[in-house]
Parts: structure tokens; sequence; C-alpha cells
């Protein structure tokens, strides 16, 4: 018979116990599980990096609701267990839910440690633990007022860096002398203390706070020296405890967190306790490392294996906050019987100190530059006697026995035992033989199946460059290529770090993140000016230098310099008015030629440049607009005659298309979106090879997506039948939205589609109406900013310059 | 040499480029962001595209037409591309600018 195994609480530590018992153990248990946060489990490393907005909350996920469903477990969410009846072997939730165990695991990790000075319980102070603290604190940074964080050690520099980056007015109170006094010593402290100072956020040392005050909110900060600090926002981290309340109350032992022997089982034979609420060997632990290593422990023991046991080990300490590099590991205090070895580049702002005591490493700091931690983390734990390298070691690795490796010889010089990825325990060996067996080929295979930079992703470099010493060339790093020789960034780290910078202007883009040449190249330029304008509709001014001609000029550049200009003729539909003005044109113009697009369109081409204006002119007389036939934006929708006219229509598909047209045009895209609505599954609108297609039946419209027909030759995907036409365009505004925040620049909706993959785009979409609600709306929002037709405001002046020669020069007179 | 006043620096965008017209045909006048001014002819040495047209980066243009990349100081192509186009002499007084006369006038030869 199954045995009934209940978890209280939801964390990273649990959530990797279940991995490894599902594994070992499968069908062995009925699981359930009760979280007092109303959400599944997801990855706590990652808060900082959704604090600074550079993740989502829905990147950060472990395991979404279909894991749970998938191995049949039970996941109460928002439920927090008030009792455990350790006689009937029962648990109970504060909504009075009941649940029988045969044997418990007590996950309920820490809590937040609350200075009880006058004032902590005011409305504006927060903890930094949950997501929901994330959410706060977020929303408190809109305000783009002042925050003061309390503590600065990990958590508090990492709040302090997120709350920066979403633009508020930062100080940092540290009791200590310096920053993270606990990992770092004072020289490296200061370092960083410099760096973060740099990046505009505040650092009083020394400071002890005596009090919160404010009326009925925060309002300011006291310090014991009388020192008086406005904020709006108060952020305590201090610190944590282990969260063992629960486990005292039913009669558990508990000392600083619950007593468990090293097979992770508390004085109850049927109860374990792991996480951060365990404490075993007298020690409490709060890296995820040591956390994990007490879910495999409590997973084997769970599964019969009686002789696992956890042992300690020092876990290396990274700070995760972009751009500050600094590695932490053991114990680096100074004694009478250790040695140093210290190397500073001030210039380069690089510091490394390793402690030696009888020729070993106990300790270790890197400041700067933190490529051989992993090395010497490794020297630590093997005990390796360093003499023979003593005068070469704080060098690393590339300078021990002759020249100098390259980063790639370094790495494969590591032993198989070699700690890779220190969150969780992957060893070079583990990384090497599963991409063999198994075949990886990517990264995120390699992630799924071993778990190597799957955490907090600092290892990402060497698990990619172990890829590359395994796969040969048949691995390609490159799968991040570099948006153009200006920079080493790809488009989506660009897209990531402009949003999360709050990165407006161009220059700013180039300053900030590091360009290599002074303005850019023709591949870039255009580039960042979209993802300013799609990400900033309200605030950023277009730059029209940064545009190729045909969207400075708003028409096509033909091979002999001549342009073309398509009207818009909304859904293809036109009248014997607007083509007697066309035909005024082309006579007037003496334009060469006049012909019908493949969208549904009369293009005019061979117009001289000069013309331009006076043409849009007499077009906008007769009520043209600009068919931005020219744009990485939206072109056309093609229609067909729908249930107007055909005998087989089944829907208004002419009406759709031109509402769709109505609504969406001016838009910019990544690349040209061009769409039709055909009226029935005879699809004479050619509707299933277009970027966003719709075919009407007779119960609605059905929206596809991620068609080709050009370079490449693809039928539409499906994203899903929808029953009104206001349905239809929600879905179709939303789906082109996401496309518009996530595509690289030039990147059709079919190879966006493919790399983001069609389940996820359906499930942002079609199942989760806020998602889609929410993409919606920027839309509309950025809408307001960009219809406004371009054809007019250059007739009434706008860019003159761009249509007259500046000057005309050695002409006789009476040729001018 | 005689210098032909061709108007002022402020009338030329940033990274941004105007046309003078010429008998010969014309003349493109680029402006870069740091206010070097530079005037080569407006024929790309690949397949003649409108040089004045291009994105303007650094000391460079690149062409509307098929992206080659043509340095405003020499007026050669850079990268693998070959070719090169013909620069004028500018001269630069405060804000007026002026072309070499005898350059155009040579151009024609």
């Amino acid at each position: 018979m199954t045995e009934k195994l209940v978890i209280i609480g939801n964390g990273m530590a649990p959530g990797r116990m279940l991995e490894h018992l599902l594994e070992q153990a499968p069908g062995r248990y009925a699981v359930t599980i009760f979280n007092a946060e109303p959400r599944v489990n997801y990855d706590r490393i990652m808060l900082s990096p959704v604090l600074s907005g550079e993740k989502d909350y829905e990147e950060i996920i472990i395991h979404g609701d279909g894991w749970y469903i998938k191995h049949g477990i039970t996941l109460y969410k928002g439920h927090k267990i008030v009792a455990i009846d350790r006689q009937a072997k029962t648990v109970t939730s504060d909504h009075g839910v009941t649940e029988p165990y045969d044997k418990l695991v007590i996950a309920t990790g820490s809590v937040p440690f609350i200075i009880p000075v006058p004032g902590h319980n005011l409305p504006g102070v927060l903890t930094y633990r949950d997501l929901d603290d994330v959410r706060a604190m977020m929303l408190a940074a809109q305000s783009r007022a002042k925050a003061v964080v309390i503590g600065g050690g990990l958590l508090g520099l990492e709040a302090a860096a997120g709350l920066n980056a979403q633009g508020m007015d930062v100080t940092v109170l540290h009791v200590m002398p310096t920053l993270m006094e606990r990992q770092l010593d004072p020289a490296a402290g200061y370092l960083l203390q410099r760096a973060v100072e740099q990046r505009g956020i505040k650092v009083i040392t020394k400071a002890n706070t005596q009090a919160v005050t404010g009326n009925g909110k925060v309002e300011q900060v006291e310090l014991a020296d009388g020192t008086v600090i406005p904020a709006t926002l108060v952020v305590m981290a201090v610190g944590i405890r282990p969260n063992a309340t629960l486990a005292k109350e039913a009669g558990i032992a508990v000392n600083r967190g619950i007593v468990v022997d090293a097979g992770m089982r508390s004085n109850d034979p049927d109860i374990y306790a792991l996480g951060e609420c365990a404490e075993v060997n007298g020690m409490v632990y709060g890296l995820v490392a040591p956390l994990y290593e007490m879910a495999r422990v409590a997973a084997h023991q769970l599964a019969g294996n009686e002789a696992a046991a956890f042992v300690h080990s020092d876990t290396p300490t990274k700070l995760k906050v972009t751009g500050i590099e600094l590695f932490s590991l053991g114990d680096f205090a100074e004694g009478e019987d250790r040695q140093e070895i210290v190397l500073r580049d001030a210039a380069a702002g690089v510091y490394k100190r390793l402690v030696l005591k009888d020729d070993r490493i106990i300790g270790t700091v890197l400041y700067g530059e933190t490529a051989d931690g992993a090395w010497f983390n490794d020297l630590k734990k093997k005990q390796t006697d360093i003499s023979e390298m003593r005068d070469t070691l704080i060098f690393g690795q590339s300078y021990q026995g002759g020249a100098p490796l390259d980063p790639m010889a370094a790495v494969a010089a590591l032993p198989d035992d070699a700690e890779i990825c220190g969150c969780n325990g992957v060893c070079k060996g583990k990384i090497t033989g599963a991409i063999t067996a198994k075949g990886l080929t990517s990264l995120d295979d390699v992630r799924a199946h071993t778990k190597a930079s799957a955490s907090c992703g600092s290892c990402t470099g060497l698990v990619e460059k172990l890829m590359v010493l395994t796969l040969g060339d048949t691995y390609n790093p490159a799968a991040v290529q570099p948006m153009c020789s200006c920079t080493t960034l790809g488009h989506d780290e660009v897209r990531r770090l402009i949003k999360a910078k709050h990165l407006k202007t161009i220059p700013a883009v180039m300053q900030e993140l590091e360009w290599k040449t002074s303005c850019g190249c023709a591949k870039c330029r255009p580039a960042l000016n979209y993802y300013l304008v799609c990400d900033w509709p309200d605030d950023y001014a277009d730059d029209y230098q940064s545009r190729f001609i045909n969207e400075r000029v708003h028409a096509n550049i033909q091979k002999d310099g001549t342009y073309s200009v398509v009207p818009r003729m909304w859904g293809g539909v036109t009248n014997a008015a607007e083509l007697r003005a066309i035909a005024d044109v082309v006579d007037k113009f003496e334009i060469p030629m006049v012909k019908v697009t493949g969208g549904q369109r009369i293009d005019m081409l061979g117009i001289r440049k000069e013309d331009l204006p006076a043409v849009w002119a007499d077009l906008g007389q007769a009520g043209f607009v600009s068919g931005h036939a020219y744009a990485k934006g939206l072109r056309t929708v093609k229609t067909c005659v729908g249930s107007d006219w055909c005998r087989f229509g089944t829907q208004d598909s002419t009406g759709l298309g031109i509402r769709i047209e109505k609504f969406m045009w001016g838009s910019w895209t990544p690349a040209k979106v061009k769409m039709a609505v055909s009226g029935c599954p005879r699809n004479c609108a050619e509707a299933t090879c277009k970027d966003v297609g719709v075919i009407c039946v007779d119960s609605g419209y059905e929206i596809h997506f991620a068609g080709a027909a050009g370079l490449d030759i693809k039928g539409t995907e499906v994203l899903g039948l929808v029953k009104t036409e206001d349905e239809a365009l929600e879905h179709i505004v939303a789906l082109t939205q996401m496309y518009r925040e996530q595509g690289r620049y030039l990147e059709r909706i079919y190879k966006w589609a493919k790399r983001i993959g069609i389940p996820e785009i359906k499930r942002q979409i079609m199942d989760d109406d806020a998602k889609r609600k929410a993409y919606y709306d920027r839309f509309v929002f950025s809408q307001k900013f960009a219809q406004v037709d371009p054809w007019s405001e250059r007739v009434s002046g706008k860019d003159k310059h761009e249509f007259r020669p500046m000057a005309s020069v050695g002409f006789a007179q009476a040729a001018e | 040499m005689n210098w032909i006043a061709i108007g002022t620096i402020s009338e030329i965008p940033r990274r941004g480029a105007r046309c003078v017209a010429t008998p010969q045909g014309k003349v493109a006048v680029f402006r870069t962001q740091d206010d070097q001014v530079y005037a080569i002819d407006d024929h790309c040495p690949h397949k003649g595209g409108p040089l004045s047209q291009g994105i303007v980066h650094g000391a460079a243009v690149t062409c509307p037409l098929h992206n080659w990349v043509i340095s405003l100081e020499t007026g050669k192509a850079l990268g693998v591309d070959e070719g090169a186009v013909r620069t004028i002499p500018v001269k630069v007084e405060g804000e007026r600018l002026f072309l070499a006369l005898e350059a155009l006038a040579s151009r024609a030869a």
C-alpha cells in the first residue's frame, strides 16, 4: 500500500527532495504538500533579478502546476499548517483541512529577522524573503522615491541594487564597519562599497538604527548618532532565523532550528526536517547548496536508504548584482598559524586573497576577477598541498606549470570531480558524462539533466566551456550571437538590460552596455531604436538618423534611387474616388509604373525623392494615409469578400480585416507583419501563410500565426478558436504585442515562434487571460503615440531637409 | 583653391547628410556625431546607390541599397568590399561650409 507523505512548506529544498524521491521510489508515497504561500515552487535565489527587472516570475518557476498534476501530488496553495498532532499523526491547516501522514517532512524555512526598533511595524517597512515582498517593493519603487535598506549583507545589497535599478534613491545602512563582513575581509568590503556607491547607492556603515518614524506610514529612519534619513520604503534585510515554531509547539526537539540527525530525522522517527528550518550537527544553513544536499539525503532516507548522511561543506558565496564580481569561501580570519597571499590591482579594481594553513587553502576572497574561484575551491576541498606552486598560486590556474593556459585549457585541466555548479553540487565529470551519455547538445538540455547552472546561473560560462570541450565544433556557444561587432551582447540580453536598467536613449544604451564603437553601426542602431520605441512608447524620442532610409522618408527606395509609394487601402478595399485620385497623381508626377501588389494594394514606382511630399499632399487630399509598405511594422491585412458577397462566406472577413488594420496601423514591430482574413476554409485571402491569419468558420474565428511565404515557405500554426470578432481582435493584438516585446530586430514571427515555442505562446495568449489583457493594454497604450500619419506630417513640413538639396552649385545662371 | 559656399552646418542633421546638386551629379555632404563634415560623390562604387540616404556611423556611411560601408574620410569601401568614391575637400569656417570648386569641376574629366 502507498504510504502517505505530507510536506509542510513548498520551497526549493522540499521541491528538490521530491525530485530525488520520485526518481528513487516512484509510487511509494502519496504526496500532499501544504504551502503557506499561494503558489508553486520557484527559485528564491532568483528573486533579486526579478526585483531588478531582469527576470519575470514565470522565468523562475521550478515546478509549474503541470508538474504536480503529472506526479499526482496534491498541493494546497495558501494553506498554512497550524498544528501537528503527533499522536493521531495528522496535520491541520488554517483553512481547516486535516491530513493524516505516515511520514511528515517539515520544511518551513526561515523568517526574516526584524529589528525591534520603534516603528518597525509601520506600513512601508518590508522584509526581503518571498515573491510577495518583491512585488511590494516593485510597487513602492514606482514612486521613484527614497528607500532605506537596513543590512549590508548579501540580501540587503541585492535588494538595494534591485530598488536602484527600479529607479529609487537608495541608502544602505550597515551596522558593521564594512559590507558583507561575514563573507569578505575589510579590503574587499571596501572595494564592494565603492562599486555599490558608483551605482548611485549611498552606503552608511557603523549605522545603528534607532527608530523608524512617520505619521501612519514610514517617513524617515533615525540613527543613534542623530542622523535622519527620509524614506518612504524601509527594507529590513538583517538576517534570518529558522522557522521552527510549529515543530516546537508539537513538542519536537528544537534548538536554533529543528534538531535532526545526519539522516534529517527529528527526535520523532516519522518526522523529518530539512532546509533552513533544520539544524544538523549544531549548524543551520541558508545557502542553497547544503539545503539541496539535505534534500538529497532526506529523499534517500524516505526511499529506504538509511545510510545516506549529511556532511558539512563550505559553500562559496557570490553576489548576484550585475557587474559586481565577488567570490568568498571558507575561513579568512587572520591568525598566528595562518599565512596569506594577497594580490591587488587598484586600476583594474581587482583584489584576491588566499588564507593558508599548513600549506593548504582554508579561505579565499576574490573581488573583481573570480574566474579562478572553482579552482581554489577544488584545492581547498581536496586539501591539496600548495607549497610547490605557492609563488604563483594567487595568479590562478593559468599560471601553473609553464605557459599561461587559455580559459578553455584551464577548464580542460580541471579534474573530473571539480565542482562546477556550487548551488547544485554538480562536478565536471557529471556534466561531461551526461553530455556524452545522453547526447545533450544545448545548454537547456544540460540544465534539465544535471541541474548545473540551473539555479543562480553564475557558472553558465563554465558549463558552456565544458560543452565545447565535450562536443567540439558541434556545439556552438554563440547561441548568443552578438547583435553586431559593436557589442558582445545578444539581442535578448540587450532588450532585457534596456528594461532592467531603464535605458531610454541610444547613447545611454551604448554607454551602459559598453558599446565598442562611439555611435554604433547600421546594424545595431536601427535595432536599438526599435527596442526603445517598443519599450518606452511615451518617453522615447524616435531617432530618425538610426532608421533605414525607407522608414525615414516613408517610401521604398528603388535601385535607381527613386522611391515607390503605396497608400493604405484598408483591407484591400477601394472605390472610384480613390482610384481617380491615384490616376491623377500618376499623370501629374509622370509616375512611370503602377502595379498591384501581393498585399492587395496599388504601388506607384519611380517617384523622385523631391516629389514625395507633393505626391503625398495630393493623395492626402483624397483621404489616403501611408500604407507603411516600407515599414518594419504592420503592412497589410488582405481580405476576401466574406459573407457580404460570397456564397461560402461564414463571417464578415472584409469587415474584420479592415477593423484589424485600422486598430493596428502605425505600430512598429521587429520585422514586417503581414496579415490576412479569409471568410471560409477555402482561404482565398491565403491567410495560412501569413505572419498572422484568420480563417472564419461557422463557430467563430480560427486564429493562425507564424506562417511564411518568402525566403522560407511555411504553413501557419493554429493559435486557437475564438467565438467573437472582439475576441479575435484582442487575441491578435496580444499576440502581436508579445512578439513586439520579445522579437529580435528583423526576426519574423515564424522565427520568433520557433524560438519561444508554440505551446508557450498559446499558453500566454489563449490560456492566461490576465497576461493577454496586459499585452493588449500595452499595445493600445503604445498606439496612442504611434498612430500618426507620417505622410501628412511631412506634407506639413516635418523633416523638410530630407527632400530638398542643400544647395545647387556650378550651374550656369540660366540653368537654375 | 576656390571655395564655394553651400550653407551652414546646422542645415545637416548629426549622423546625417544633405545633397548638393552640381551639373555633374549630386555630392553628399555628411555631418558626423562629433560635427566633422565630409563630402563625397553621392554614388556608391558598388551599384550607384545614393550614399546620402545611408545610415551614418562614426566616419562611415552604410549604403542603403546593399549595405556597403564607405569611409567618409577616404571614400574607400571598408571591410571585404573593394571600390572607392571620390572625396571632395570641405572647409568649415565657423558655421559656414564650403566645397572646393576645382574638385567639383575636375570631376567631369
